[in-house]
């Protein structure tokens, strides 16, 4: 359980957020969704403790301030928006990081061909030895999520579930692998684990989120199931869009939902 | 496999994964190894005297005095008191920079970040000259504590100050832009140079030799007193630099990255930091100016075997021994009777090489 009360960040004299409150469970995917500059990724920092925030957040019972770097390390594992590198890794080489980085929970036979499993999940099977540097930007953030989910490999560990924070986790993957990492994310919270996503597709959101949080100008604008969150009047409001949910387009425009893939 | 196969498929005969060069990397750390033991055995026999470094260990093994016969006092003197500080401190030297260097770019994320480069060592000497010019006078007192020590102390706290500078200068929430650190380095060295110029102004003769002979950047001087007084400064930093490995390798990622990997980052790079500046300072200390070695040890290694700190730390310092060595040597040989200094050496192999890697690098450096 993630437990965040009154969380207020300011970046110089600019107030970022206004006291946000926020609750993700495990064993559910929860989805934060807002236009950009509301502070979604502000938030989701003072989340993993990047940035020190007031109020407090709460991470399966235990207050982030009184956890270590690497405490927290083995307890959730973080995927930015984009890693450039400046040295030059093989694809391998960079999931170790993550192995190394965390608990993964494996037993030891198992840890040691772990990149190797992490990189089929994410579909890139066959691409341990490449370079980095030399992959596309989907590539690479898939990359980074094979390391990822290298550091909290096992959902729960101790008895304690663990978590994958995701900051737009599918911006620069095809309609494929955007599913292929959805279901991941889904895979990790059915197996106990929890995840909290910043995500920009509404269809994606509604489709595998269990509980989303609609964050606008720094407050919570309203959070709850996806069917019961997305309405007309609240979307036009957040961002400021005239747009009907449920209705198909008039004509023979054609359009495609990832919804039609399951 | 030929070696060059070797080379280009980038993992070795002991490697079992796609991807993994740990094997490579440690057949590569094996090979520097005995590399380095043949190189310095070499350097040991070499010199402008015949003396043999063979008959002074069979010597020292025999102890009963029988090999003593064929054994000159001469000899002795000159493998002693001569050859093997050079040697020691030639490896402490040369290990010090390529391993300042690695964590440096490691640290900065960026392969262009050399102490010699950034202004670090014009800050390590400004310390150095400091000492030489004042050390009679003003810092008398403080001589008299430090006695031995003051020197390579001064360097250190030189280096530290000009680390810290560039630091605060170039990085903005954790990240470095190379045109700014360079930049900044430029003008650092520059400040540096110019409060060194005013002590020099102020030398007096004897000062003035002394200054000239250890600007150079030179192997010569090399006495056991030297070794004590920089030596444990050196071995400390390298000591400290395998535990720092994990930590290079995660904020090659980044500093926010790293700190989801569970690095306490801050608090970490205060160490690197510290360890840059006492190899740094402890090297120019005794040896003046001595650059290069810091960018082209690391690079070349990275060629070879990967960027993974863990290994590329150890090899840095291994190769960075072997090559100081051997410029030791040809400084030594070229112009015999005379010698070169060593800097002149490294210089002229290692700027052209920094034009190289410039050249490679150009598309993605955002300069």
């Amino acid at each position: 359980m993630i437990d965040a009360t009154d969380v207020e960040v300011s970046i110089g004299s600019r107030k970022i957020l206004h006291g946000i409150n926020f609750t993700a469970r495990s064993g559910e995917v929860t989805a934060i969704v807002g236009p950009n500059g509301s502070g979604k990724t502000t938030f989701m920092k003072s989340l993993s403790g990047d940035i020190k925030a007031k109020g407090s957040v709460r991470i399966n019972g235990r207050d982030l301030r009184d956890l270590k770097p690497w405490q927290l390390a083995g307890v959730r594992a973080v995927l930015p928006q984009a890693t450039s590198l400046s040295f030059p890794f093989t694809v391998r080489e960079i999931v170790r990081l993550g192995v190394n980085g965390g608990r993964s929970g494996a037993n030891a036979k198992v840890e040691d061909r772990l990149p190797e499993k992490a990189l089929a999940k994410v579909d890139l099977e066959g691409f341990a030895g490449r370079y980095y540097q030399e992959l596309s930007g989907g590539e690479q953030q898939r990359v980074q999520l094979a390391r990822v989910l290298c550091q909290v490999w096992e959902p729960v560990l101790d008895g304690e579930p663990r978590w994958l924070f995701l900051d737009e986790p599918v911006s620069s993957l095809d309609i494929k692998h955007q599913l292929v990492i959805m279901k991941i994310a889904q895979e990790f919270a059915a197996s106990g684990g929890g995840v909290v996503a910043i995500l920009h597709d509404l269809n994606l959101t509604s489709m595998f989120a269990d509980h989303v949080t609609v964050i606008s100008r720094g407050t919570v604008a309203a959070a709850g199931k996806p069917a019961a969150v997305f309405t007309d009047e609240l979307i036009e409001e957040v961002f400021e869009c005239r747009l009907k949910v449920g209705v198909l387009p008039a004509g023979d425009v054609p359009f495609v939902l990832p919804q039609s893939a399951c | 496999m030929t070696v060059l196969e070797w080379v280009r498929l980038g993992t070795g005969p002991t490697d079992r994964l796609e991807g993994d060069r740990s094997g490579r990397a440690q057949t590569v750390i094996v090979v520097l190894s005995i590399v380095l033991v043949l190189v310095a055995l070499f350097s040991l026999t070499a010199g402008a005297s015949d003396a043999s470094a063979w008959d002074v260990m069979t010597g020292w093994i025999a102890q009963d005095g029988t090999a003593d016969a064929a054994l000159t006092a001469r000899d002795r003197i000159i493998i002693y008191d001569i050859r093997l500080p050079r040697v020691v401190l030639g490896m402490l030297i040369g290990a010090a920079l390529a391993v300042s260097g690695a964590v440096m770019q490691g640290l900065f994320r960026n392969p262009l970040a050399d102490p010699g480069l950034v202004g670090v060592s014009s800050g390590a000497s400004l310390g150095a000259i400091t000492v030489i010019v004042l050390g009679t006078s003003v810092l008398a007192p403080l001589m008299s504590i430090f006695g031995l020590y003051a020197l390579p102390l001064a360097a250190f706290l030189g280096g530290l100050g000009t680390t810290l500078l560039l630091y605060r200068v170039a990085t903005r929430r954790g990240q470095t832009s190379v045109a700014t650190m360079l930049l900044a380095g430029i003008a650092l060295g520059a400040m540096a140079g110019a409060f060194s110029g005013i002590l020099v102004y102020l030398a007096d003769d004897r000062q003035l030799r002394d200054l000239t002979f250890w600007g150079l950047g030179s192997l010569a001087g090399a006495t056991w007193t030297k070794i004590a007084s920089a030596g444990p400064i050196i071995l400390l930093a390298l000591f400290a630099s395998p535990f720092m490995a994990r930590s290079l390798n995660a904020l090659a990622l980044g500093e926010a990255t790293a700190h989801h990997l569970g690095i306490p980052v801050q608090r970490f790079k205060n160490v690197a930091i510290v360890v840059v500046a006492a190899a740094t300072g402890a090297s120019v200390a005794v040896s003046g100016g001595i650059g290069f070695v810091g960018i082209v040890v690391p690079h070349l290694l990275r060629l070879l075997i990967g960027p993974d700190h863990r290994y590329l730390l150890p090899a840095s310092a291994l190769l960075g021994a072997c090559l100081l060595l051997l410029a030791d040597a040809v400084s030594r040989t070229i112009v015999a009777p005379a010698e070169l200094p060593i800097g002149i050496v490294t210089a002229a192999v290692g700027a052209p090489f920094f034009l190289w890697i410039l050249l490679r690098r150009r598309g993605i450096l955002d300069l």
